[in-house]
């Protein structure tokens, strides 16, 4: 099939940035989105043009690099699926595709479609972790957990931190991602210890880093691409309040 | 500190104030409904409020501290979310939020607007005059008579038909958005409550305007 695309352009953060348009022919549907964008990259370099800078990794849907506004929704709109797992088949003949990179203050162009998410990280590191010795590796059963909290924990743990819940988000908050940080150890014993502090450090560096405040659009939820439920919003919030008046 | 500069803890003055501003217009719909009955309900119900003598003004003086940091916070945290996306992508599709959650500030604003604009209808007096007509030798006032004089020309029926839309608009994303804030939500109870969100913005709307224009339509006359 033969596509349009609008892909944005912008060389550095400082850069304006513009959409520009490319034709591609002979596009198959069993193509994903990004091998169908490496053809169009090398039929740029084969003209000399300068390619299509994009966020990529594993390609397989968990590492959580790609990152593309793909026709306004951050990974396509395709329920729980990254870009990387977008297939052609699901355009037709003709179609006109819009591709952006994640558009937050927090996320910096580096180059076209490419952003720097470190402020995510910063995130992580004000408090996504546990700093309790914890010795050897433990026996199994040695420390019951119940199937329910388990459960909880791993769909909180699901959260790849691709930011699509930032580039969703009308007021570009990050307050998915780092619910689903201070819930996925909020219920464990073992993120009892730095509970209170954890909660406060970690939604204060989303502040600082410049991400915006969450007003329940629930936009993030359907963006998401692992399907990361904002009831853990709604538990970063209980222990919000808990360390708030511990 | 950590309370009135925090993100979640401004969003949870948000909650808090918005659930007593919303309290108070359901407790004060009930109140007016008393009109239904007739001019002795309503007369009988005004009466009885300012029979509380000082507890009125300190019920005043917490409503109008709540809604006054309901406002403050509200353009605050609103004009952070606005800096935090300074250019928006060229097409944007948005897959689960709606109107009135998109435009919290703009129908917040009118119903400050709005609010302005009752108190000087109804209460303090200043835009109808005309309306009002003692009841008894106490200094009291027919409110029976002021309702049905107040909504005697257009412009206060327009005021209040559309300061009620956006006071739906607003209490339909807002009343889910506090049991959210406070933590009251998990994945079962959020689709509920966001039925009920638009249930009680529809009970508002219905129950409020229906003053207005059954005086309009004679239905409520002197």
């Amino acid at each position: 099939m033969k596509l349009k695309l609008h892909v944005w352009r912008q060389n550095g953060p400082k850069d304006q940035g513009i959409m520009e348009t490319y034709e591609v022919p002979n596009v198959s549907p069993d193509q994903s989105f990004l091998e169908m964008l490496d053809d169009v990259n090398l039929a740029l370099a084969k003209d000399g043009r300068d390619v299509i800078a994009f966020d990529h990794d594993c390609r397989e849907g968990i590492c959580g690099m790609c990152s593309q506004v793909i026709n306004g929704v951050p990974h396509g709109g395709q329920e729980r699926t990254t870009v990387c797992q977008l297939h052609m088949r699901e355009f037709k003949d003709g179609d006109e595709i819009f591709v952006e990179p994640w558009k937050a203050r927090a996320f910096p162009v580096i180059k076209d479609l490419v952003v720097d998410r470190g402020a995510l990280e910063k995130i992580m590191q004000a408090g996504g972790y546990t700093s309790c010795h914890t010795g050897g590796v433990a026996d199994g059963n040695a420390l019951p957990i119940g199937k329910e909290i388990a459960d909880y924990s791993m769909d909180a743990a699901e959260c790849i931190g691709c930011g699509a819940c930032v580039a969703s988000c009308p007021n570009s908050s990050a307050m998915l991602y780092t619910s689903a940080k201070v819930a996925q150890l909020a219920v464990l014993p073992q993120g009892q210890v730095e509970a209170h502090r954890r909660v406060m450090a970690m939604t204060e560096t989303a502040k600082e880093q410049g991400f915006g405040n969450c007003t329940n659009h629930y936009e993030c939820q359907a963006a998401c691409p692992k399907g990361i439920n904002v009831k853990f919003i709604a538990k970063l919030n209980r222990e919000y309040m808990k360390a708030l008046f511990k | 500190m950590q309370l009135t500069q925090s993100s979640v803890g401004r969003k949870i003055i948000m909650a808090v104030t918005g659930f007593v501003l919303v309290a108070f217009v359901c407790v004060h719909l009930l109140g007016n409904s008393s009109v239904f009955i007739g001019a002795n309900a309503i007369n009988a119900y005004a009466q009885k409020l300012h029979s509380l003598g000082p507890f009125v003004w300190v019920f005043r003086l917490v409503m109008l501290a709540a809604f006054a940091i309901h406002i403050i916070f509200g353009i605050q945290l609103t004009l952070e979310n606005r800096a935090a996306t300074p250019d928006r992508n060229v097409q944007i599709k948005r897959l689960k939020t709606g109107f009135g959650a998109e435009t919290m500030i703009v129908s917040g604003l009118v119903m400050l607007a709005f609010v302005i604009y009752h108190l000087l209808h109804f209460t303090v007096r200043v835009t109808n005059p005309e309306i009002y007509v003692p009841l008894g030798d106490h200094g009291m006032v027919d409110v029976y008579v002021m309702i049905v004089n107040g909504f005697h020309s257009a412009l206060p029926v327009i005021v209040y038909l559309v300061g009620m839309s956006f006071l739906f608009l607003h209490v339909s994303h807002g009343f889910q958005s506090l049991f959210q804030t406070i933590g009251l939500s998990n994945d079962k109870s959020l689709p509920v409550m966001e039925t009920i969100s638009k249930l009680v913005g529809v009970v508002l709307l219905v129950g409020y305007i229906s003053i207005p224009l059954l005086v309009v339509f004679g239905l409520i006359k002197i």
